[in-house]
């Protein structure tokens, strides 16, 4: 077994083990980190490894959240249906987008994603018959049953949330270091030369943002599944901009990044807000600080200064 | 004589109505070096970029190996057997010498990693970089770097490489060893060579195309060119020996 392999098979062995250690609040919160986070390791396909700086990657996740949480609220589907139902729709708003939006390049793209997310926010608004627009809607208990285990538990939850970070986790590793994802590198470094060593840059580009983007909406899926409720505001502004924060302080375009940034904001608004109500302030100055300090990002310094080779 | 394995006919370039290729036949035979000289701004570097699909051409037809390949895009016409190298260096600066040599073998060779890495050192050995494989292409020396981008010609194994200016920058004994591979390479490639370098064209080139204005001005021998009047007064009187 690789040294690669083992740091991070030992990550997701920590994860888990947290199961049956942590306190309830931090349980909680930690099944709530590596959901996210799955969505943070999407986001980090598109952006970290292929340099595609979206910031519409909420229409996403929302996608992923709206195609299983309507599945199951309009189409009384079942728990694995619906969860399918939300990838499907996390796939195919991704190709469309990508099919559009990948004729821009650089602060174009970043501005049509932006767009086109906010057109999808506002269909969610506009649709409320059956979205119920700003309020959301609750999934009831009864229909959050996965294989008999019921996820409004909160053992279920964990380790439910536990094994998707896992696949997601794993297969990101596993893309990169396959020749597609070293393509997806070189995209990023340097697509005109890319492209003049024979490949297929465009189609490379969507494969990758048709990935991230189902990705991500297994994140908004599991999201909604795991908690029980979708709302139009996971679909807003804040919610692409999320991703985007935590690949950047984590490391973008490593494996680890994602999680280590999901983790590390996420707590960092927690304890602040402990001390004062201008938490948003000290989070904040410290995102400034770990920019201008880190600016590759926690798991970026450790590659830097450590381990050259961590993928 | 052997079909030419690349030929243009009246291709032509304008940008905002300045004409930077005029109306170009060109033939190429197999397994010819072929050097394309000429002064700044003679459009040798607008020519090629046509070629390998870099740009679009305003008028003309571009065949290689006996299709037309006019309308195809840049990666459609490297996957038939063409490569280019940058005149201004393109490598990846922050993957390594090897990545860079492996991501041009690759779309050959798929996800073969045997394959790959002999493709890889094998190309790394032929430009001397072997000891260089691990280091990162942006901490090589500028030399390194433009035989970094002959590497990666090399692994896809091309049946046409053009080669914008390879010689650009490097010192005398690398010149002297790019000589002797671009010799080796003729055996199994046709070169298309963009050189300023007169003694790098004048000892390789088996044919020499002069491009003056866009257009072409003569074609012949290293020697039928060095004696023609018209080259010389091209060059501004300089004389092509001492260029």
């Amino acid at each position: 077994m690789s040294r690669s392999l083992a740091i991070h098979l030992g990550l997701l062995a920590l994860l888990l083990a947290g199961n049956f250690v942590l306190p309830a609040y931090h349980h909680g919160n930690m099944a709530r980190i590596m959901t996210l986070a799955v969505y943070a390791v999407g986001y980090n396909i598109a952006f970290g490894y292929t340099g595609l700086l979206s910031l519409g990657h909420a229409m996403f996740f929302a996608a992923g959240m709206y195609g299983m949480g309507l599945a199951i609220r309009l189409g009384e589907a079942g728990a694995l249906p619906a969860l399918a139902s939300g990838l499907a729709a996390g796939a195919v708003l991704s190709v469309v987008v990508g099919l559009l939006a990948l004729r821009t390049a650089g602060v174009a793209f970043m501005i049509v994603t932006l767009m086109f997310s906010q057109a999808c926010f506002l269909a969610i608004l506009y649709f409320s018959e059956w979205t119920r627009g700003d309020e959301g809607f609750v999934i009831q208990a009864a229909d959050r049953v996965l294989f008999g285990l019921d996820l409004s538990d909160p053992g279920n939850r964990y380790v439910a949330a536990w094994a998707l970070f896992s696949v997601v986790f794993l297969g990101a590793l596993w893309l990169v270091n396959r020749p597609m994802g070293r393509v997806f590198i070189a995209i990023r470094e340097n697509e005109e030369r890319a492209r003049l060593l024979g490949y297929d840059t465009f189609r490379m580009k969507l494969a990758a943002l048709v990935i991230s983007g189902t990705v991500s909406a297994a994140g908004g899926a599991a999201y909604g599944l795991l908690f029980g409720y979708a709302g139009a505001s996971f679909a807003g502004v804040q919610y692409s901009i999320f991703p985007l924060l935590w690949v950047l302080l984590g490391g973008a375009g490593t494996v680890l990044g994602p999680l280590l940034g999901t983790l590390f904001m996420f707590y960092l608004i927690d304890l602040s807000s402990g001390f004062t109500e201008a938490y948003m302030l000290i989070a904040g100055v410290v995102l400034v600080a770990l920019t201008l300090f880190a600016p590759q990002g926690i798991a970026g310094e450790l590659r830097r200064r450590v381990w050259k080779a961590l993928p | 004589m052997t079909a030419p394995i690349l030929s243009t006919r009246g291709l032509s370039r304008s940008f905002h109505g300045l004409q930077a290729v005029a109306d170009v036949d060109f033939d190429l035979p197999p397994n010819q070096i072929r050097a394309l000289i000429g002064p700044n701004g003679a459009g040798k570097t607008t020519f090629v970029s046509m070629l390998i699909g870099r740009i679009p051409a305003s008028a003309g037809t571009i065949r290689f190996d006996g299709a037309e390949i006019t309308d195809l895009p840049a990666h459609a016409r490297v996957a038939r057997g063409m490569a280019y190298t940058f005149q201004i260096t393109s490598v990846f600066s922050r993957l390594t010498a090897h990545e860079n040599v492996a991501l041009a073998a690759r779309r050959r060779l798929g996800a073969a990693r045997g394959a790959v890495d002999e493709a890889v050192m094998d190309a790394l050995s032929r430009t001397g970089l072997a000891g260089r494989a691990g280091d990162m292409a942006a901490d090589l020396s500028y030399g390194h770097q433009r035989l970094l981008e002959i590497a990666m010609g090399l692994a896809q194994k091309p049946r046409l490489m053009i080669l914008d200016e390879p010689t650009q920058g490097l010192a005398e004994t690398e010149i002297a060893s790019f000589k002797r591979l671009i010799r080796d390479l003729a055996a199994e490639t046709t070169i298309l060579l963009i050189e300023h370098n007169m003694s790098v064209v004048m000892e390789l080139a088996d044919r020499i195309t002069v491009l003056n204005f866009g257009q072409v001005l003569a074609e012949g021998t290293p020697a039928q060119i060095h004696a023609n009047a018209e080259v010389q007064a091209a060059y501004l009187g300089t004389g092509v020996s001492d260029a």
